[in-house]
């Protein structure tokens, strides 16, 4: 596959771009980008793959990529497609962490409160919280009915089992149980690797971020939020672990059979799918649909153990720290939603690939709590700049089927970072920022150095200035562990 | 890059996951200085001894997929086990089927260091090519 030029790209206004219908596209592609990320952005594959994207079947409207975009398997992460029934569905436009995604808990607590233990807070969470190789929790052992029934529930089965409240469940998109999940479909291979690492919070870009509010953009959004300058914070980023790696792995191979059956042409064998009404589609679903369970479930457990280790860093019980979620989204997902095309509502897949759903006030699925404001959305950004929290817009409900931008996105590959970080007591320097830093792999602290992402600020800005979310508050880092 | 390995497998600049670029002076060395560089990568394989083995067994359709499933197989083994390979022996290997033997030991608090935990080996660009060579070979890790 060459770095073709031949795309016909149009900017339409300071924020958004379109790649003009050619060849067998079957929709335009809409990238939202200022000029300066535009620029970044045309240094990888990611605008081709925008456009192999809308060669599929079934895709509607238009084939959208978000200001973090970067190349992905086949589709672009940071990419968003919907395909109505005669369409297709795709591990490629899901990704291999399926529901990789963030939640963010609010408190009671004020940055100085939490100041000066900050070391031994972080300490306390890394212990809790299982992050390295084979690390695990004593008190969890699986069982293989217990793990389907975790599979068919998500979040529920958690809170069933003690791991956080009945109410948490209200602030998790989907209330943290994609329907229709099958474990039937999941392999014995992707089962097993889930019962060794479920409440586990992996490697590479996840984490457990303790964060200070450090700027309001929008005072009544933010109370509405609970959110006030100077508060704490804390954010959990995972995702499906092996279960999910697992899962993509075994359709990707089931897919590229299924779309020759079917007689799909794939422009790029990665785009690999199968119709939504097929068999094969239908199996991927269901097992997409437990992995994504599974995803939920590891967010509200180390939830738990995140209120468990504050209150005791505190002594306090953890619902006198407010410690309330105040939501939790997917990252990386196919869901079937209900969407308005050409003024009238369509059952579409939804495949969101590095990009987060973005409801607008009003909407039945918002939570209530909520409802006048739009579904919170969550974006995280490096470990030495900033967070951030958005809510959705109607914007975003009619021209990007409520979707948003995902998080900063890599500019520096692995080698460079690590090279830059080459001498570099990266935890000291951290501390010398207020920041706190516990990881288990010192390759992932080099990797992950805050260099090697885009700034998130940038990306966060295009979609407010766009319209397809606006911003609430930032969030600044105090204390974080990584895997 | 440590010295010994150089031979048998470069690390690509890519932007978002790891690229390795493998060679071998035939097809069986391939897939075993794939496995080497996948495990070079995640550890000191220096500080790893040969207490276990494992024997793997293949079938994919075509060179690419088996170079693909042979590596998950390993990073499954890993992951469930806690497993560092760090000698391989492919006993067996056409373009549909291989059979192998890893050896290592597991992981130990304190003995060894994780220097990058990978998620998924990937079909993302993945190349196997015959060079003048030997064999060379392309896989992109999800990190």
């Amino acid at each position: 596959m060459e770095k073709e030029l031949t795309l016909n790209i149009k900017q339409i206004d300071p924020y958004r771009w379109k790649i003009e219908k050619e060849g067998g596209m079957r929709v335009e592609g809409i990238v939202y980008a200022d000029s300066r990320i535009m620029e970044e952005i045309k240094r990888d594959l990611s605008l081709r793959q925008v456009a192999n994207v809308a060669t599929l079947p079934g895709i509607v409207r238009a084939s959208l990529a978000m200001p973090d975009i970067h190349e992905g398997y086949g589709f672009p992460i940071g990419g968003v497609a919907a395909f109505d029934e005669t369409g297709v569905i795709s591990p490629g436009g899901v990704g291999y962490d399926i529901n990789c995604g963030v939640r963010v808990l609010r408190s009671n607590l004020r940055r100085e409160e939490i100041q000066d233990m900050m070391k031994e807070l972080v300490n306390t969470l890394f212990r809790n919280i299982p992050t390295g190789v084979g690390s695990h929790r004593k008190d969890l052992k699986l069982g293989i009915e217990e793990e389907k029934g975790l599979l068919r529930q998500g979040a529920r089965w958690a809170v069933s089992r003690g791991y956080g409240y009945e109410r948490d469940l209200d602030h998790i998109e989907e209330r943290g149980c994609i329907q229709g999940a099958d474990p039937g479909e999941v392999s014995d291979r992707a089962m097993e690797r889930g019962r060794a690492q479920v409440g586990t919070l992996g490697s590479g870009n996840h984490f457990v971020e303790v964060d200070v509010i450090s700027e309001i953009y929008d005072e009544k959004l933010a109370s509405t939020l609970g959110l006030e300058l100077g508060g704490v914070a804390v954010q959990v980023h995972t995702g499906s672990r092996g279960l999910g790696y697992q899962v993509c792995d075994d359709f990707i191979g089931v897919m590229l059979r299924a779309a020759s059956k079917y007689g799909i042409e794939l422009v790029d064998r990665q785009l690999c799918c199968a119709p939504i009404d097929s068999e094969e589609g239908r199996r991927y679903f269901a097992a997409m649909a437990c992995a994504a369970n599974f995803a939920f479930t590891n967010r509200q457990m180390i939830t738990h153990w995140v209120r468990e280790s504050f209150s005791h860093m505190l002594k306090r019980p953890s619902e006198d720290l407010g410690l309330e979620l105040i939501y939790d989204v997917c990252h990386n997902i196919a869901k079937f939603e209900t969407h308005n095309v050409d003024g009238k509502p369509a059952k579409l897949c939804v495949h969101r690939k590095g990009a987060t759903r973005a409801l607008p006030p009003g909407h039945p699925q918002t939570p209530a709590a909520y409802r006048e404001i739009g579904q919170p959305v969550l974006i995280p950004g490096d470990m030495g700049r900033c967070s951030y929290v958005l809510v959705g817009t109607e914007a975003a409900s009619q021209e990007t089927f409520a979707s948003s931008c995902h998080g900063a996105g890599r500019v520096m590959s692995r080698t460079q970072a690590t090279k830059r970080a080459k001498g570099k007591n990266i935890l000291r320097e951290m501390e010398d920022m207020g920041i706190i830093v516990r990881a288990s792999g010192w390759d992932t602290l080099a990797e992950e150095i805050p260099e090697a992402y885009k700034d998130v600020t940038e990306v966060v800005n295009v979609v407010h200035n766009a319209g397809i979310a606006r911003k609430v508050v930032q969030l600044k880092p105090l204390g974080v562990i990584k895997g | 890059m440590k010295e010994s390995a150089s031979r048998r497998y470069k690390v690509l600049e890519h932007t978002a996951d790891l690229a390795l670029e493998v060679y071998g002076r035939d097809l069986k060395e391939l897939f075993g200085n794939a496995a080497f560089a996948l495990f070079d990568v995640v550890t000191d394989l220096s500080r790893v001894e040969e207490r276990v083995e494992r024997t793997v067994r293949l079938r994919a359709f075509d060179l690419e997929q088996l170079l693909v499933n042979w590596l998950n197989e390993l990073l499954y083994y890993h992951e469930v086990e806690q497993l560092l390979f760090k000698r391989f022996e492919v006993r067996g290997l056409e373009s549909d089927n291989l059979e192998a033997v890893a050896y290592g030991e597991s992981f130990r608090e304190g003995r060894h260091i994780i220097l990058t935990s990978p998620k998924a080996v990937t079909h993302h660009k993945i190349e196997v090519v015959e060079v003048p060579e030997g064999w060379r070979a392309r896989v992109i890790i999800d990190l």
